[in-house]
Parts: structure tokens; sequence; C-alpha cells
């Protein structure tokens, strides 16, 4: 039982010693801290009394003396213990930074809010921090009188606040044909949730008195020396999309598009334009280098799938996941997230057989429309060999596939829209690693 | 008037302003101008509107791709080092049918023109992105230039064409991939129906009794060191050992804090003790405060700031409270 524990909290008991806390033996204690007793004690009955975990016995520094001012960091960041968590590169995926993507390490964080250093990053050549008092927001084309807005004007419209997630089309894009990466950071990190405020794109679109029978697209441009271009449809424009230029209660991050960004529920995120500059209303799609050369999706026949938008309905357990080891044997809150960006999250089933028999997940409050979902499930570890997959349900009735099942009908070679039930495969050892399994 | 004022009157009247009677958001935004349009309003669609006048020779192209080009993309469109090939891996056939043939083909990698499928696409692109770190540096006949070099090196047209935005509809009827794009999916409608469906069995499901695909041995390590990429407390842990840290070195304030002065003496405001500053204030200018703060430090005192003594600091490393001290003298930044 010793071996099943690869690495005890530090300064706290070994495996020797937790196992036989487990095996119900307590006179470890009196061993195990026999040196500690000895210097300390000065009577036989003080010998007889275990000591116990240093953690307690011995008051730390931040128990006995003075502490911190307020505002000693006017902009406060995470402790210093929480180093690990940063946003990564996957290396080997790009050959240029400006034209990169980091992912957000899903692996360590809890609910359904991305904190805003932590947001994946895509971008297509190079980000900048725009002086907000500098830009400007042009809506055009079909549209009674185009118009030009300033940040102070946007700012003064009546403003939306909502929670959606936002996931690149080529997540999970390395997985079709095998396991790539290691790591639910690597796999599902292009994934993040925040909730945006901004201005409704139909209020900008009915104020510059778009034309209602003709305009049937909408072009949105970057001020980016990319200036990155996407079309979206009317349908989209007009139902939940967003001109924001604030996230998680702050200002929009200058690497999601300070000060200003498109949001567009449930779309793919490259769509999500930053550094939004303008917008044109037309009859035609606009068949933008990111809808013809990037962004298609290749069939098996050698077509290419154009204007892929919406990312279905797929979850993800991230913890435990790929790359983690579990302590010990016994009881784990299995949790993940699941999303749909046709609507809201029916229910998550959790296998830990490889798909064999399924349970029903608990969902976390708040369940939103094209927004992450917490899942949390029961589970006890024997120390066997398991395979943990989780499939989402939408609102639609559209169940999460499996990978053999989305290959079938898309080969392995469209990149984008992968969103297959992923598996961790627990080894005896409690190593998770990263398997297809279906 | 000010000029910006006359600026604005004058543009005003060029666009012939009107306001709504019964608008909703009085005061906010204004009218583009028509300057402003034209130097925004840069997109191409498909149908070439947008497109402006202009031509470029292949010849012309050459030139400018060797010195802003090639550098990234190879002399011949072909490189990747740095960015994915534009050119390669159509053929004549393909520029017959409108259909690339080796995109079926698993074992030939994607290029620009095999995909390309509309020409506004390129040209559009070049104009508003390129050259890589000098987006929108092109003039319009340059950009015809370039995307002429480029069609000829993708044999479509021959070494001496000039292409022009009048014979644009002309070579996009030549694009090796034009019908190869398909609009026949259920992912652009919200509402669009889905191509693969799967069913929500919950027993003794159908499943294969293997894992079909797990890490390579080889792509073990590649993401780098897995125990510093989680969290080092909670039900796991990263897979293998974390990484030494190099600890940084303690600025004087945390040196401070640890040798006990912080519990006394803030930096700018009083506690038990004056703020560090006020001290820093009342030697300023004395050639000997260092010698008797130091003096003070060890020994303890009191009287100079009031009846609470200062406790002395027998054990304080000497080299330590020099520099504390001087560091309260520097004024405790």
């Amino acid at each position: 039982m010793g071996s099943r524990l690869q690495r005890a909290p530090e300064s706290f008991l070994d495996p020797q010693q937790i196992a036989a806390v487990q095996g119900g033996r307590r006179e470890f204690l009196r061993g195990a801290f026999a040196a500690a007793v000895a210097a300390t004690a000065a009577t036989p009955a003080a010998r007889a009394e275990p000591a116990g975990d240093s953690a307690i016995l011995e008051l730390p520094e931040h128990s006995r003396s003075l502490g911190q001012p307020v505002a000693a960091r006017p902009y406060g960041m995470p402790s210093k213990y929480e180093h690990n968590i940063q946003r990564r590169q996957s290396p080997g995926l790009t050959r240029v930074a400006e034209a990169s993507v980091s992912f957000a390490p899903l692996q360590g964080l809890f609910g359904i809010v991305t904190p805003n250093g932590l947001h994946f990053e895509r971008h297509h050549q190079g980000w900048w921090d725009i002086d907000p008092s500098r830009h400007r927001l042009m809506v055009m084309g079909l549209v009674r009188e185009a118009k030009v807005y300033t940040m102070d004007d946007l700012m003064r419209l009546p403003a939306v606040s909502r929670m959606h997630f936002i996931e690149c089309g080529a997540n999970t894009g390395m997985e079709w044909g095998n396991v790539a990466v290691p790591t639910v950071q690597y796999t599902h990190g292009m994934l993040s949730c925040c909730e945006f405020t901004g201005v409704p794109l139909a209020t900008l679109l009915d104020d510059c008195g778009f034309d209602r029978a003709k305009g049937r697209f909408v072009l949105a441009e970057g001020a980016d020396g990319s200036s990155m271009t996407r079309t979206i449809s009317i349908e989209r424009a007009l139902d939940d999309a967003i001109v924001a230029w604030a996230m998680n209660g702050e200002m929009l991050r200058p690497e999601n598009g300070y000060p200003l960004r498109l949001v567009v529920p449930g779309v793919q995120g490259v769509s999500w334009v930053k550094w939004l500059r303008r917008l044109k209303v037309g009859d035609q799609p606009f068949g933008t280098k990111d809808e013809t050369v990037h962004y298609v999706d290749l069939m098996p026949d050698g077509m290419l799938r154009q204007y892929t938008s919406i990312q279905e309905c797929k979850s993800v357990i991230t913890s435990p996941s790929g790359g983690q080891q579990l302590l010990d044997r016994g009881y784990y809150n299995v949790t993940g997230v699941a999303w749909s960006g046709r609507g809201r999250v029916k229910r998550v089933d959790v296998s830990f057989d490889g798909g064999r028999n399924w349970r029903t997940a608990r969902l976390e409050n708040p369940v939103l429309t094209k927004c992450l979902t917490r899942f949390n499930i029961d589970w006890t570890w024997d120390g066997g060999p398991a395979i943990l997959q989780s499939r989402a349900i939408d609102e639609t009735g559209y169940v999460q596939p499996k990978i053999n099942q989305l290959r079938a009908v898309r080969g392995t070679r469209s990149i984008y829209h992968n969103n297959a039930i992923q598996s961790w495969k627990v080894a005896d050892t409690g190593e998770v690693s990263n398997v297809q399994a279906y | 008037m000010s000029r910006l004022t006359s600026a604005a009157a004058i543009a005003l009247a060029a666009i012939a302003w009107t306001a709504q009677a019964a608008e909703r958001f009085p005061g906010v935004g204004r009218a583009a101008t028509r300057a402003e349009l034209r130097a925004w309003d840069i997109d191409v669609r498909p149908d070439f509107q947008g497109l402006p006048p202009g031509s470029g020779s292949v010849a012309d192209g050459q030139k400018i791709w060797d010195g802003k080009c090639a550098s990234c993309h190879g002399t011949f469109g072909e490189s990747n080092e740095v960015f994915t090939p534009l050119v390669g891996g159509t053929t004549a056939e393909d520029i017959r049918t409108g259909r690339v043939k080796s995109l079926a083909d698993p074992t030939v990698a994607r290029t620009t023109f095999m995909k390309l499928s509309t020409l506004s696409t390129l040209w559009d692109y070049v104009r508003r992105a390129m050259p890589w770190n000098a987006p929108k540096s092109l003039s319009v006949d340059e950009v015809y230039a370039v995307v002429a070099y480029l069609l000829n090196l993708a044999d479509i047209v021959p070494a001496d064409f000039v292409l022009s935005n009048a014979n644009m509809a002309e070579v996009q009827a030549k694009l090796p991939n034009r019908n190869g794009m398909t609009r026949a999916h259920g992912l652009w409608d919200v509402r669009g129906k889905p191509d693969v469906a799967n069913v929500a069995c919950m027993k003794d499901c159908p499943v294969q009794a293997r894992v079909a695909s797990s890490l390579p041995e080889q792509a073990r390590g590649s993401a780098g060191n897995l125990a510093d990429q989680n969290r080092a407390v909670g039900p796991v842990r990263g897979e293998g050992k974390p990484s030494a840290r190099e600890a940084a070195p303690a600025s004087m304030a945390e040196q401070a804090r640890a040798a006990g002065c912080l519990a006394c003496h803030a930096v700018d405001h009083r506690i038990v003790g004056p703020s560090l500053r006020d001290v820093a204030a009342r030697y300023k200018g004395d050639a000997s405060a260092e010698a008797k703060l130091v003096a003070k430090v060890r020994q303890g005192g009191s009287g100079v700031w009031g009846d609470v003594p200062m406790p002395p600091h027998p054990t304080l490393d000497d080299a330590l409270a020099r520099a504390l001290v001087g560091w309260i003298l520097g004024g405790a930044l």
C-alpha cells in the first residue's frame, strides 16, 4: 500500500506512516516522532504522548508576526505558490510566436470562470496594447448611415454582461489521428470562459439603420497588422453577438483585444475579432483568408468545408487528467467542464471503465447558454486500472460523439471542430495519461 | 472657429448629415466621412466587390518577392521554414477540373494554392497583412504584381502575364481548387443538423476492449516537466519531480521583515516605533547617522521618538544591520 502513494504532502507523513494510519495502527507515531519527543519531553508521562504534525505544533511566522499592509500590491497577483498555473505554448506546434497559441491551464482551474491572466491566446500577427482614446469602430456597408464610434461613444450605450465560453476551432485539433500531447492544457486549453460586457451588435446595426432586406452577413475586422477578418451571419449578429470592452469585471486584456472585441457566443474563437475596428454589412460572405485558406475542414474526399462556425457540444474531465498523478487510493471528486455552441448543457455522464458503464454527474449552477458548465462526480479509486471519460448532452439532445464516430464521417485531417469524448487512463501506479478508447 | 471645428463642419456638410428625428442614442457616434471610408474599406469579396483598379506584372512581382517575401516564403513560395508552403501540390488537371486531387491524399501536405478557392482572398490578404513585418505597406499595383508572381509560381498564368482588375475574373476561372469548397454542413447555422451522432448508452455499452492510442514514448517529456505544470497541493500532482526553482534574492523589505523590524516600524506610518521614512528624514545629511543607528539597532534605546523603548537586537548580523540601516536612511524604497 505504501508504494501507492507517490508523494506525500510536504513536511507531513511519509507513505509508510500513512499506510500505518490507514491500517488502523497508531504506534508508528511513537516511532516516527521518537527523536522529537525525546528532544522536547522532560517527563516519562510526556514520552507516552504522540507528537504530531509540525505544521500544527510549530507555530509558523505568519501566526507570530505582523503581516503586510493593504495595497502593498495595488493590482493583486496570485500567491507565489501558484506559479505552476500558467498559460503555455505547445512546443513544436507553431513556428512563429506572433502567429501562435498559448493554452489555458485547465488542469488547475475551478468553476467556470477563466481568470483574465490565464485566458488562452491566439494571435495572427502579434498583439498590441492599443490606446483606447485613439481607437475607433466604423460600421458601414449596407447601412443607411455609415458611422464612427469612439470608445467614449460605445461605453455610453446600453450595455449587457453575459457569460460565454470561447473555444478555438482548432482546439483538440492535434488529436484527430492519435494521441499527440500529454495534458488537458494542450488537448483542450484553447478554451476559456468569461463574463463579457459590451453593447449588443444588434444595437449598433440598428443605430446605423442596416438593410434588413439585403443584409445577410457581417464582416468583422481587427486593427492589428493582420487586420483579421471573419464573416458572421446576420442571424448570429442579431441574436446574441456583443461588441465587448470588458471581461470579468475589468477592461479586456491587451492579449484579448483591448479595448474592443467581438463576442460571438457559440461560434469558434477566430470569429471573435480582437482590436475590432470595422463592421461591414453585406449580402454575400466575404471569403477572407481565415475562412478560405485556414479554418476550412478537410474531408476524406478532398472537399473543404467552408464557414464551419458552431462549436458543438463537448466536455472534458480536468481533474484527474493527463500527466497527473493520484496521491493515493480512495475518494476523489472527479471534475470537469462541458459546453455547447448550440445552447445549454443538459447532462453530463461519466464513465470509469472506458465507456462501458456511465453515471450521471452533478451540474453546478449556473448552467447558462453557450457557457462552460462545471460538473462533479464522486469516485473511489480502488487502485486498479481505470479509463475516465465524460460525455455531454446539450439541450438539443445532441450527444457528444466518440473519436471513431467523428473519424467515420470526417476522417483524420480536418483539424477543426474535434469535439470527441476525451479518455484519461489511470494506471495502477496512479499515473494518469492521455489515451483514446472507444 | 478652430481648425478642428471647421474641418468637422466641412466634413458634415460634405456628407449631408441627416439627424434622425427619433434617434435613439442622440449624441453617440457620428457619420463616417468619405475619406475615412476610403481609408478603411479595404476588403475585397469573392465577386471582386471592393477590388481597386490597378495592375502588376509577374516580372515586377518577382522583384518585390525577392526583396520582401522570399526570406519567409522561399524564392519559389515553396519554403516550409517559417510558414507552410504557398505553392505546390496542384496540377494542370486540377486547373481544368477546379478540384485539387492531392487534397484527398493523406501523404501530401497542404499548400495555400491547394486550398485557395477564391482569388479575391489572396489579393485581399496580401494587401491587408503582408509583408509580415510591414503590413499594408504595398501599393495597389504592387499587390497585383505579387499576386501575379504567385499565380505564375503555381503554373496558373504565364511568365509574361500582367494581372489587373480587368482580368481577375478570368484567372479565378483557372484556380485549381475553385470548386473545392462546400457549405453543405451543419456548422454554420446554430440550428444546423449535426453530421455525427452518438447515443447516450448507460450500461454495458459496446466498446473495444483495448486502448486505441496512447502518447508515444518519444513524445513523453515533449511538453516539459509536468510536475511544474500542476499545483503542488490538492488531490493530484503533476507527473515527475518538481524542478528546483531559483529563489529570488530577498528584497531589503523582505529582509527587514525577516529581521523583525517591520513588526514595530512601517515604511510610511507610525506603528509602535517611528516610520522608516521619518527616521530617514531626521538623519538626513548626518554623516554619522549610519554608525549611530547601527549601534542603536544592536543595543536598543529610547527617548529620541518618545518613551517606548526599542529593544536590543544583539544577535543581528553586523553586515545585515548596516545594510538595513543604509536602506532605511535611503528612504526604505
